[in-house]
């Protein structure tokens, strides 16, 4: 068969940089960065910038995207493509509600 | 592959009729839970994008929101589940390399952990109980009441408002952190019953090298809900921490 057995030594990898990137987020949230883009802070930038790469590790190792058949990363991408529809369309409409002026 | 190892895969009790080969049965499998998954994606979406969505219009208020929240418990919590992941995946190696001892072990290991997490849970919504932070109308006393609601920015349940922030905007927080918390919950519970039935056919020895889709399949579903909490630690525990000294 050609499924491929991801070893032990990259599923416990995998555990250990997960549990360092949980104690790095509780760090960085005690500490404050004093940076603000509008309502996002420097300090939700770095907490969704590790979860992003905690996840990335789940989805591609514990969940063996990386060695899986091309269907499954277009399935994969295909939700995080939607997802960016949702949040980008939704977006316009609440951020430009204010453009006009009252009246309209 | 040898003649004889290919009938022994072509032969397979778990094979359906309408597939080639194990193999082809395990690919099927496993893209149909990915599409599942696709689903669940989006459903957990929606919650991701109401919370963003309010978070970025009511900062104050979920910053003094997300400081009622135990972040130990929390992080706690958060370590539980990496730790369930990590032996739900050693589950699939064990099952891949045919080992049913360690296989068994892992399972239930995973399943004792999923149970420590929604226990540790159930501690967290006590406390939240306690302190009369549920939202809605169910408890009458809650600070979150119409009687209060229309006194506006007053303090008068130790919410420890921010500046700017409001009664009806700290709610709105709660009813995001049950309904996010809740439906993880919800899907660790389904999480727990699918635990229990691989751990009653691995007992049985039904699966190994050759057939473990199932192991592999729900191994998925248990990530999946790893990582909707690794999400949900930062956004809800954590990103109102820095506002403490305001």
């Amino acid at each position: 068969m050609s499924e491929h057995i991801v070893p032990v030594r990259v599923y416990v990898t995998i555990f250990l940089v997960l549990l360092v990137g949980t104690a790095l987020t509780v760090l960085a949230a005690f500490h404050d960065f004093h940076y603000q883009i509008g309502t996002l802070s420097l300090n939700a930038i770095i907490a969704l910038t590790i979860a992003v790469t905690k996840a990335t590790f789940v989805v591609l190792y514990f969940m063996h995207v990386r060695y899986s058949i091309r269907l499954v990363w277009v399935i994969v991408t295909s939700a995080l493509f939607w997802m960016a529809i949702m949040f980008a369309l939704t977006f316009a409409d609440y951020w430009s509600r204010g453009w006009l002026p009252v009246g309209y | 592959m040898s003649h004889a190892a290919s009938e022994s895969i072509h032969g397979h009790p778990a094979l359906q009729h309408h597939f080639e080969n194990m193999e082809q049965q395990r690919e099927a499998g496993t893209l149909g839970m990915w599409v599942f998954l696709v689903t669940e994606i989006m459903f957990f979406g929606g919650m991701f994008l109401a919370y963003t969505l309010y978070r970025s219009s009511y900062p104050a208020a979920f910053a003094s929101a997300s400081n009622h929240l135990d972040i130990t418990l929390g992080a706690v919590n958060t370590g539980v589940l990496i730790l369930s992941s990590f032996t739900m995946a050693m589950g699939v190696y064990f099952t891949q390399v045919g080992k049913t001892r360690p296989q068994i072990f892992a399972l239930v290991m995973t399943l004792i952990l999923g149970l420590t997490f929604l226990g540790i849970k159930a501690v967290e919504y006590k406390a939240k109980y306690d302190d009369r932070l549920i939202p809605g109308q169910l408890i009458r006393s809650a600070p979150f009441g119409p009687a209060v609601a229309h006194e506006g920015d007053h303090d008068p349940h130790k919410l420890h408002l921010l500046p700017g922030a409001t009664v009806k905007q700290v709610e709105l927080f709660y009813w995001i952190y049950f309904a996010m918390t809740g439906m993880h919950a919800l899907h660790m519970i389904i999480g727990a019953g699918l635990l229990t039935f691989l751990i009653i056919f691995s007992i049985k020895e039904r699966y190994g090298p050759e057939y473990h889709s199932p192991v592999e399949v729900i191994g998925l579903y248990w990530h999946f809900v790893d990582i909707v909490w690794i999400f949900l630690f930062p956004l809800l525990y954590l990103l109102g921490r820095h506002f403490e000294h305001l």
